[in-house]
């Protein structure tokens, strides 16, 4: 792994994407989910800017943070909700 | 008290930067706080691969370069209290005294309901942007653009940038419109300069005017979209769909703290003078809070700002500019006004709420907004109404309730026993 990359662990599974960008952007370019609404359907990130709350995922269990407002850290483990 | 600042500038994009280097120029001690981890706001948010536009960085440097200039990044208004703003930032929470507020909070994308735009893959156009520059990797990918006003142009661009297929704009406004929009430009060149400069990055793209997407379809995610125009459907393949219908004011904070308002359009804005005074004493409001004008103009209001806040006296050159910016907010909205057939994509069984997934058909069974409110939730979920409320507007819905505090999810820390820290956080500068 170089410094421009970072090792996340999603749903269970070792990713790498590259340092600097968002969950989101990694969630997005890796094409995997993000969390399924109320009534089950799956949705995934709209406004890309923290106002829609549709790109919520658990990170580092903590639940419900918005994927497009935090950076990637290697080491990171993101799970959809 | 003595720790207070003298003024407390809320938004970082070209509004705040601004306000801050005029304010700081005078010797007055600001603070700039922003949620992002980057100063920039939405228009001049920072790429991943490509940084910042030339002149968004000058502007950056010159703000937090100044001296008397704090950074405050990845810093939410949680709250308000008389003077007050209750802070949150990823470590702690605490009450940030000052003396006067200039509002720079900007704009939210308005997302219109129609049927399939819940699935993934579906994103705003102004969300496309911003997460094409957060760093989804959109090489290969076919992108489909719709809705209305420039930002589609300029989020059609960033897409392709990073390597996107753009198989399509697509404008609601009608061709006519649109010639009479750009015959009008001559009078503000920068924003001729910027369109020209748009046409040779979208060069070979097909910019399609009244046409409207009417639905997204996909199974688990959006794999086409169908396209409306003069009367024919067409279906056209794509693996990411951005529709946005232009800005609306971001209304939170100035709302909360008692600012009086003023509806030029569906949607208010901060009611402001001539030197960018809100109703209330030592408070101001620059850019899109004061309604839809673009980054020019909040520039130039920024400015005024931040010498008003100072108190120093603002030369009136710097006001006919301002004055002349603010006329291009009244161009926009004559000529990208939204056409009935946007309002009537949402059937019955489309989602208007996307937190509590609240139909279109069971929020329009309820009377007044406020019974649609109470007996199907629409509105009370996690974006408390960011969303709905201003499609609501749109719709005839009723007019849109604002976020009550915590504006954003806080921690109980924060909410607890919030003290002002004994010492700030070193002004971070920028981060390379």
């Amino acid at each position: 792994m170089t410094a421009r990359e970072a090792r996340l662990i999603v749903d269970g599974v070792i990713r790498r994407v590259p340092a600097s960008i968002t969950v989101a952007a990694a969630l997005l370019s890796l094409d995997l989910p993000f969390r399924r609404s109320v009534s089950g359907q799956h949705r995934a990130a709209l406004c890309g800017m923290g106002v829609c709350f549709e790109c919520r995922v658990r990170i580092d269990g903590v639940a419900q943070q918005r994927a497009c407002q935090v950076t990637v850290r290697d080491g990171m483990t993101v799970d959809s909700e | 008290m003595s720790d207070a600042f003298d003024i407390a500038i809320v938004g970082a994009g070209p509004a705040g930067l601004a306000a801050a280097a005029a304010a700081a120029t005078h010797g007055r001690r600001v603070v700039l706080i922003d949620s992002q981890p980057r100063p920039g706001g939405q228009v001049w948010r920072h790429d991943v691969r490509h940084g910042y536009p030339a002149m968004a960085d000058r502007s950056i440097r010159e703000a937090l370069s100044s001296r008397g200039v704090t950074w405050l990044a990845e810093t939410q208004v949680i709250a308000t209290e008389a003077s007050h703003l209750l802070l949150q930032d990823p470590r702690r929470g605490y009450l940030l005294p000052y003396r006067s507020l200039i509002i720079a909070t900007g704009a939210r994308e308005l997302l219109m309901p129609f049927p399939g735009w819940t699935l993934p893959g579906v994103v705003g156009a102004g969300g496309l942007q911003a997460l094409v520059k957060q760093g989804w990797a959109l090489r290969g990918r076919r992108v489909l653009v719709a809705g209305s006003g420039p930002l589609l142009l300029a989020a059609a661009a960033t897409a392709r940038k990073h390597g996107a297929i753009v198989t399509g704009i697509h404008e609601q406004a009608s061709t006519g419109e649109l010639h009479r929009f750009a015959r009008s430009l001559w009078r503000w060149p920068a924003k001729l300069a910027q369109a020209a400069a748009l046409q040779v990055s979208l060069r070979g793209i097909d910019y399609r005017h009244g046409s409207v997407v009417t639905e997204a379809v996909g199974e688990h995610a959006v794999s086409a979209a169908l396209i409306e125009r003069a009367g024919h459907v067409q279906r056209v393949d794509c693996d990411v769909l951005a529709v946005g219908f232009g800005l609306v004011p971001d209304l939170t904070l100035a709302r909360q703290i008692g600012c009086a308002t003023r509806a030029d359009t569906l949607h208010p804005q901060v009611d402001v003078d001539t030197h960018q005074r809100t109703s209330l004493d030592d408070t101001f409001a620059a850019g899109e809070s004061c309604g839809i004008g673009g980054r020019d103009c909040a520039r130039l209001e920024g400015r005024i700002a931040g010498l008003a806040a100072a108190g120093v006296a603002i030369p009136d050159a710097l006001l006919r500019r301002r004055d002349h910016a603010r006329a291009f907010a009244t161009l926009l909205r004559e000529h990208f006004a939204l056409s009935p057939r946007v309002r009537e994509l949402a059937r019955d069984d489309t989602l208007i709420c996307r937190c509590e997934d609240v139909s279109f058909g069971a929020v329009r069974a309820h009377g007044d907004p406020r019974s649609a409110k109470l007996a199907t939730r629409c509105g009370m979920g996690a974006c408390q109404g960011r969303v709905c409320g201003a499609a609501m507007t749109e719709l005839g819905l009723g007019a849109r309730t604002d976020a009550r505090p915590p504006f954003f999810p806080a921690r109980l820390s924060t909410l607890g026993e919030p003290d002002f820290p004994s010492s700030l956080p070193a002004s971070r500068g920028i981060q390379a």
